[in-house]
């Protein structure tokens, strides 16, 4: 089966690019190593080199195409022995291969997190050394003996990371590979459909994991003085639940501005009450409103597991709230059906008692979806990392007065920049913004509430 | 940086701590190394490499009175000790200002003086000179080795005697006769290369060894070929047996043989030598070197560190024989790089000592790495093991060097080379292609598949892969 040479990513953003330059004709033998084509992108030009030898079987695009997408098929390699009957097979299935990325799974197609840089064998590499083709008959580094130990395990080598010299996959990581790892099929980026841009490989390996250095790291020897503060047992789970998530949740984000003006009237109007036993926030309209949203775009209020998608049938918010060495997300209970002076009230209590150190793991455990608001420090817009196992963050940034164009002149109002972070596994784009679309609607006529 | 402070102290100038020192300054580090005699450590001095130098000799002058097997005739054929331990001082001699050279080449300080640590980062060194100095330093590496174990009744000589009757490796290195007779204690490689030397030499050579076999840490069928080879050349073995008691008189030692599980006051013999070697196993350097200053553990003699050689101070690491077995200059070295890498800032990966090859350069030479039979299949392995015979081996042959195994032990379920033995000619030299197999993590099928010159004593290697798989052509 003939090699696919797909079109490599300069930098973990690119998403196209122009083949400026092939250095081969078709039927040109090809030895490992040589530069086979140019790339340019607006930032940079870029050699490709081979990585596999054969005969330069079939170019599919042609010398100076512009906006080629990442991971197109866009020449075939004959190995040694085939014929150019081959390529008719591979031809089909290079046609049928999906454009990948998306503008708006860009974020998510990008090959995954830096933790996994230095481990060249599995990613589709950023680095500019190895454009690549990765994918598609790619040469997996690994031990003979490892080679043997995966195919008795029935183990995909193209998604364990090595941790041997230059990321050779060794016994040791086919043994610490979970069992999970079964293979997905030769060809990874046609197994991926349109909405699943992501074919980079999970971090799999214990090894991927951020190189962990100690606070006597000689790494640290050049640093100024410093003050060690050990880490409190809150602080090392935040690490952990968080690079976990960081690393192995594909995020992707959405942000969208409300107006504020309409939302903050009802506000005065309700807190003016003179015998008012309650004073309504910004964010306890916040917490309501997303509340409600999520209940009428259910696709939002999910969990991604292995083996299902889980949809909540309410709406339990946490709320971020920062104590003293680090945050917790204390949790308030199916905020759809609970008026604003409840919800104020509640959030109120429950951040008062965080402060303290007094909450139980029932009150800040178990919320389908979180709320993290640094308006009130004058942040304009900003992007969480989501907290599993919810399916999305949102990021909510200060209300300000800023210039907004009103039937056609230029107006000032109160607007607020809400940030999505969502989990792509179970949340698809559209989705996304249905959720935000909707939680705009409210905010910016609360009157929906009363739906 | 001031003339006193450096990046890395390396304690020690022996073959880990030079060899440390070299790779921290590639890596534009600033290195000093402390040594309080001989550059190159006891490798090179007083160990490894004077010994391969009167082995050396042992081996021609064995070739030179089997002259006639070789259709030669080597008539008066003779030797001069003197001229022989000469030859091995010259030789260590070299190689020391060697290290010298070497040191001074890659910019590192060398100070000739005792170094002691007075907490982390602080070395106080008391110079050869007479010059006190205080040295400090972020890291500081501790490479001091180790000396002969002595056992009660067996103390090394005094200084009155030194070298007149109970040797330890010191003084067996610059014998002053050619002892008739001579009874060496302990079969480790140590004891078993002297023994090897002097019975070559015509000694009457006696090795007791208190385990059941001799060279404990081989695989027992090569060890026991090793055995009988060394009987037939005229050596008298006692296994299962210890040393209890040393009579000196002035012309020679009655030494009081007893076997270890025998009834009380059965079994027990009386040996009369002229010289006594001991070779009963090293300990580590730990005394007098400041590690009371420090938070650092020590566990049977030796110091305890990490796979990267941390200590439990940080900024103090250990490396080589003080840092505990296998007790190997090689394993010194590379554990010394790796320590230094780490420190550097480089993500090296630890040693894997399971990957070690051991040489013992007696005659026949026994060489080996990885796991033994017992030992692979102690741990769990189902093992397919092969053998080649020297005497099916035509360079074997040819060079009059028949007698000889090669062994290698595979995982049968994953072909996985687990371990590889042998002894014969030249099985030092040998051993370093299964070495590169194993850390390369080849199956029997690349070895298999590679190519062997013919002819050459590595082509057993081939065949005794081959045999494990019942594939052997030429047997």
């Amino acid at each position: 089966m003939p090699i696919r040479i797909l079109m490599p990513a300069l930098s973990p953003t690119m998403t196209d690019g122009k083949l400026a330059k092939w250095h081969k004709k078709e039927g040109d033998a090809v030895e490992s190593g040589d530069v086979i084509a140019e790339i340019e992108t607006d930032k940079a030009t870029m050699e490709i080199e081979a990585v596999e030898e054969g005969v330069l079987g079939k170019i599919l695009v042609a010398e100076g195409t512009e906006e080629v997408p990442v991971n197109q098929v866009i020449a075939l390699l004959l190995e040694d022995g085939e014929d150019v009957s081959a390529l008719e097979g591979a031809l089909e299935e290079a046609a049928e291969a999906p454009a990948p990325a998306t503008a708006s799974a860009a974020p998510a197609a990008a090959p995954a997190p830096a933790a996994a840089a230095p481990t060249p064998a599995p990613a589709p590499a950023p680095a500019p050394a190895g454009p690549a083709p990765q994918a598609a008959g790619g040469r997996v580094l690994a031990s003979p003996l490892a080679r043997r130990l995966a195919a008795e395990r029935g183990l995909d080598l193209s998604r364990v990371t090595g941790t041997g010299p230059r990321g050779r996959i060794v016994k040791r990581d086919i043994e610490g590979a979970p069992a999970g790892m079964a293979p997905t099929g030769t060809e990874i980026a046609a197994a991926s459909g349109p909405a699943a841009p992501a074919p980079a490989p999970g971090p799999i390996a214990p090894a991927l994991a951020a190189p962990p250095i100690n606070c006597d790291d000689p790494l640290l020897g050049t640093m100024p003085a410093f003050e060690a503060v050990t880490n409190s047992s809150m602080r090392k789970v935040i690490a952990r639940r968080l690079t976990e998530s960081a690393r192995d949740v594909p995020h992707f984000n959405l942000s969208m501005d409300v107006r504020l003006d309409t939302l903050l009237d009802y506000r005065k109007r309700l807190n003016a009450r003179e015998d008012a036993d309650y004073r309504i926030s910004v964010n306890d309209f916040v917490i309501k409103a997303v509340a409600v949203a999520l209940m009428r775009v259910p696709a939002c209020n999910v969990s991604y597991t292995e083996d299902a998608i889980l949809f909540y049938n309410r709406a339990d918010i946490s709320v971020a709230v920062a104590i003293e060495g680090g945050l917790i997300t204390p949790v308030v209970r199916d905020a759809a059906n609970k008026g604003l002076g409840r919800i104020s009230a509640e959030t109120k209590a429950l951040a008062a008692r965080a402060r303290e150190g007094k909450l139980q793991p029932g009150e800040y455990e178990g919320g389908t979806f979180t709320i993290s608001n640094l308006g009130m420090f004058g942040v304009a817009s900003f992007n969480s990392i989501i907290n599993p196992p919810q399916g999305a963050i949102l990021s909510v940034g200060a209300g300000e007065q800023r210039p907004v164009i009103r039937n056609g002149a230029l107006a000032t109002a109160t607007v607020m920049t809400l940030t999505l972070a969502v989990d792509h596994r179970c949340i698809d784009g559209t989705a996304a913004a249905g959720f935000l679309k909707e939680l705009k609607a409210i905010l910016e006529e609360p009157l929906q509430f009363m739906l | 940086m001031a003339e006193n402070t450096f990046d890395a102290i390396i304690i020690g100038g022996g073959p880990g701590g030079y060899v440390t020192a070299i790779r921290g300054a590639q890596l534009g580090l600033k290195v000093c190394v402390v040594e309080k005699q001989h550059l190159g450590g006891i490798c090179l001095n007083w160990g490894c490499i004077p010994t391969k130098a009167l082995l050396r000799s042992a081996e021609i002058y064995h070739a030179m009175t089997h002259a006639g097997d070789y259709g030669l005739s080597a008539k008066s054929v003779g030797f001069d000790l003197k001229k022989v331990v000469k030859r091995s001082r010259d030789i260590s001699d070299q190689l020391n200002k060697g290290v010298g050279f070497l040191l001074k080449k890659n910019k590192v300080a060398v100070i000739d003086g005792e170094a002691k640590l007075n907490g982390p980062g602080k070395v106080e060194v008391a110079g050869n000179d007479g010059k006190k100095q205080t040295l400090t330093a972020k890291h500081v590496i501790v490479a001091t080795g180790a000396r002969p174990r002595t056992l009660p009744g067996l103390e090394p000589p005094t200084n009155k005697d030194r070298g007149k009757q109970v040797w330890t490796y010191f003084e067996a290195l610059v014998p002053d006769i050619m002892p008739k007779s001579l009874l060496v204690i302990g079969s480790g490689a140590i004891g078993i290369e002297f023994a090897s030397f002097f019975n070559t030499f015509g000694a009457k050579v006696t090795v007791v060894e208190v385990l059941e076999r001799i060279l404990p840490v081989e695989d027992a069928e090569i060890a026991a070929l090793a055995h009988k080879r060394f009987e037939s050349q005229g050596m008298t073995i006692i296994t299962g047996a210890k040393v209890t008691g040393l009579k000196k008189t002035k012309a020679s030692i009655t030494a009081t043989v007893e076997a270890v599980s025998g009834k009380p006051g059965g079994n027990k013999t009386e040996i009369k030598v002229e010289r006594v070697i001991s070779a009963v196993g090293v300990q580590g350097n730990i005394e007098g070197i400041g590690l009371e200053t420090t938070k650092i553990k020590t566990d049977k003699g030796c110091i305890v560190v990490d796979e990267f050689s941390r200590t439990d101070e940080p900024g103090v690491y250990a490396i080589g024989d003080v840092a505990g077995p296998p007790l190997l200059a090689h394993k010194a070295e590379h554990e010394g790089v790796i320590c230094i890498e780490k420190i550097a800032g480089l993500d090296p990966h630890p040693l894997d000592k399971g990957q070690v090859p051991g040489c013992t350069y007696c005659h026949p030479q026994i060489a080996s790495v990885g796991l033994t039979e017992d030992a692979a299949r102690k741990a769990g392995h189902e093992v397919k093991v092969g053998r080649f015979p020297f005497i099916a081996n035509g360079k074997a042959i040819a060079l009059g060097e028949a007698d000889g195994l090669v062994k290698t032990v595979f995982d049968a379920k994953t072909g996985q080379l687990l371990g590889a033995h042998m002894v014969g000619a030249e099985v030092t030299e040998l051993i370093q292609g299964f070495v590169v197999a194993m850390g390369l993590e080849t199956t029997e099928e690349e070895l298999m598949h590679a190519v062997f010159p013919h002819p050459t004593l590595s082509e057993m290697m081939h065949e005794s892969v081959l045999d494990a798989f019942g594939r052997a052509i030429h047997i």
